[in-house]
């Protein structure tokens, strides 16, 4: 058999072994190239559509309503609108029929429902922040009812289309940046609909999350690597805490429902029982990361400490730990993003109520925002559509700046030896 | 010793001699010598009733059931420097780690067997390891100082052991160390630089500041010159001359000339066991030993 294969390196048939070769490392190329380009396809892709039907969500359509208070049917007296109560004394008045009235005087019988939840939000503000405009027929701008919003975007049904098309022959059409979206919470109204209270309570509960899991986690990670003694419980322990990183984790939210709101009776809906239970779920993954993270520091290094005379624990918190902080630091922010894109735990402690009013603290009822996209998209009212879309972007948004914000923190305490 | 370090890369060949100062050209002599000087300090210390500074009684080590040392008993002199030889593997850099206990840091290692420093046991309840380690300091095979400045790096041992009273008194200590390893006139203008921006040589002088900085009395070097090249290996020896009247010293080395031209007591380990041990100047030229013979001679190692 020897004697068939070529030896020297000019044999034709030597040069065709090398270009099988070329030819076999330009085909791996050309896969992994296709591979990366179908990932930038999808990447691609996702951000269109998001972007596409998203930014619709920021963009508010408000029409002119020329509102004439003395004819209304509002009891409403400017000199009793003074002082911190006001808002509360006109949410006892009708302003929604007041607005209708006012629209059918305007626009015609089409424009009853014209003007929706956010109309009378926008109003109840205008007339706190000047009680005087009660004693004249001032023109306001009231955004309108989300029918309208949408017909004024794409096609609805002719009823809003005619009406639409009446405002903007009157000039009585603009659109604006939807700042309701942003600093409103849920309604069942989609036009007065924002992702405030969502926000806040993810900002809170990833605050619990996160003052829970990490600490925890490194302790773990810094026992179990450099003190725990080598035997058959650490082993368990270690075999324990890597399956506990692939459990599902509407399993974890099933365990908080058992354990923190069964027998330890905490407040249902709260961000303190949705951090309790994607601290859990973040824990293992913080541990597994710390752990690999200690494990790169050189032990020469530790020699070096100990050999100047450095305790146990003086060689961990001197040096091994801030060596290993940046990948520690890649470890949580891993841990972090995907308790913050999660859903299904917090389903199961109660997160998923219609919550229209922002928390007030980590025990009061709250949602997140993976919750509320989840509740939107469920929505039959087709306002609901780019506002599910739109509050996508916002919780990528947040993802991004809590991922740069931990980039920036491992470059801070990278070091190099 | 101004001249500038090379890099480990330039070979020695390169090395411009009139550069280099005039005991370099002597380190370099292939031929092993034991230099007139360390013969008459060898007379001083031949008092027979002298106390050693560390003393090893039959000490055995086992990794796991692999054992690595065999009743291994050696005295270490103050005031000399005690060479450890022998082939790869044969227990010396095991040996020297034990001598600060180095070992306790290797889960399955045991030491059995006594060793004494100032005739106290150092495995012994009243003896804290980590006093220990900051009275028998070490140097490592490779330049390890800390990723902080240089500063820092020589202030670490006096700051955790709490041996300075103030800032002043720190920056003091650290000038000396610095000093006393020849580091000071290279490095005195950057002492806010990473200790890891240093060369080679630089960093092991470094990490010998940093060992003497605690004022040990004893100080282990295992193959200090092993990862530099020989300008940066000439400086170090030096310096262990320069040490060796404060600080007993104790190195292991694979290099046999460095041995004869630094230490005053030479052992020589093979297989785990001490084969011989005594004055430089006789393992060298006259071992009593036929294995002793075969190393020195180059038959196998």
């Amino acid at each position: 058999m020897s004697s068939t294969v070529p030896t020297r390196w000019t044999d034709a048939e030597m040069h065709k072994r090398v270009r099988r070769r070329y030819a076999s490392e330009r085909r791996f190329r050309a896969l992994g190239f296709g591979a990366v380009s179908i990932s930038v396809l999808f990447l691609a892709f996702l951000l269109y559509s998001m972007g596409a039907k998203g930014l619709g969500g920021f963009v508010q359509h408000q029409a002119a309503l020329p509102i004439d208070f003395a004819k209304s049917s509002l009891f409403l007296d400017p000199t009793t609108l003074r002082g911190p109560d006001a808002a509360q004394t006109i949410a006892g008045a009708d302003l929604e029929t007041a607005i209708s009235q006012a629209a059918t005087a305007a626009y015609g019988p089409d424009a009853t429902e014209m003007f929706g939840d956010a109309a009378v939000n926008v109003l109840t503000r205008k007339i706190v922040a000047d009680p005087n405009i009660l004693n004249g027929t001032p023109t306001l701008w009231l955004p309108v009812s989300s029918k309208v919003d949408v017909a004024a975007k794409h096609d609805a049904d002719a009823k809003s289309e005619h009406l639409v098309n009446l405002l903007k022959s009157r000039n009585a059409l603009r659109a604006g940046f939807n700042m309701e979206f942003l600093t409103q919470s849920d309604s069942t109204d989609p036009s007065a609909a924002g992702v405030w209270g969502a926000l806040k309570g993810t900002f809170l509960t990833i605050l619990v999350t996160i003052g829970l899991a990490f600490p925890v986690g490194v302790l773990a990670a810094v026992y179990l690597e450099e003190f725990a003694p080598r035997n058959r419980w650490t082993d368990a322990i270690e075999v324990s805490i890597n399956n506990l990183a692939a459990v599902p984790s509407i399993i974890f939210g099933l365990l908080g429902l058992a354990v923190f709101l069964n027998v330890m009776n905490l407040p249902r809906s709260a961000p303190l029982v949705g951090g309790l239970t994607l601290a859990l779920m973040t824990m293992p993954v913080i541990v597994i990361a710390g752990r690999n993270a200690i494990k790169t520091v050189p032990p020469s290094i530790r020699d070096a400490a100990l050999g100047v005379g450095a305790s146990k624990m003086q060689v961990v918190f001197h040096h091994v730990l801030p060596l290993a902080l940046p990948g520690i630091l890649t470890g949580t922010i891993i841990g972090m993003a995907r308790a913050l894109g999660e859903t299904a735990p917090l389903l199961m402690i109660g997160m998923r109520a219609f919550i229209a009013a922002p928390p007030t603290g980590i025990a009061a009822p709250a949602t997140v925002l993976p919750v509320q996209i989840f509740l939107w998209s469920d929505e039959v009212d087709r306002g609901f559509v780019e506002k599910t879309s739109a509050a996508i972007i916002v919780l990528l948004l947040f993802m991004l700046l809590m991922n740069g914000l931990a980039i920036y923190l491992r470059n801070r305490f990278e070091r190099r030896w | 010793m101004d001249m500038k370090e090379k890099s480990p890369m330039t070979p020695t060949t390169t090395v411009p001699q009139p550069e280099l100062p005039p005991e370099s050209t002597e380190l370099h002599a292939p031929r092993i010598d034991v230099s007139a000087e360390a013969k008459i300090e060898e007379e001083q210390v031949l008092d027979p009733n002298r106390e050693p500074k560390m003393r090893a009684d039959g000490v055995d080590v086992f990794y796991g059931d692999k054992q690595a040392l065999k009743g291994v008993s050696i005295k270490i002199y103050e005031d000399l420097v005690t060479a450890f030889i022998g082939p790869s593997g044969c227990g010396k850099s095991t040996f020297l780690r034990c001598l600060n206990r180095m070992n306790d840091t290797i889960p399955t290692a045991r030491v059995t067997g006594k060793i004494t420093l100032d005739n106290e046991d150092i495995s012994s309840s009243a003896m804290d390891v980590v006093q220990l380690r900051a009275r028998v300091g070490m140097v490592f095979q490779k330049p390890n100082p800390f990723p902080k400045s240089i500063f820092e790096n020589v202030a670490y041992g006096p700051r955790i052991h709490g041996l300075s009273s103030s800032k002043a008194d720190l920056a003091n200590i650290v000038e000396k160390s610095l000093r006393r390893a020849g580091l000071w006139d290279e490095v005195k203008d950057r002492l806010e630089e990473s200790g890891t921006a240093l060369s080679g040589g630089q960093q092991q002088r470094l990490c010998i500041a940093r060992a003497i900085a605690v004022d040990p009395e004893v100080i282990l070097m295992d193959e200090p010159c092993s990862a530099l090249d020989p300008i940066a290996t000439a400086k170090i020896e030096e310096l262990i001359h320069e040490l060796r009247g404060r600080y007993s010293i104790a190195i292991v080395t694979h290099n046999m000339q460095q041995a004869a031209r630094v230490s005053q007591r030479t052992a020589f380990f093979h297989l785990g066991e001490l084969v011989e041990y005594g004055k430089t100047s006789e393992i060298f030229t006259n071992p009593r030993q036929q294995r002793t013979q075969d190393y020195i001679t180059g038959r196998y190692g």
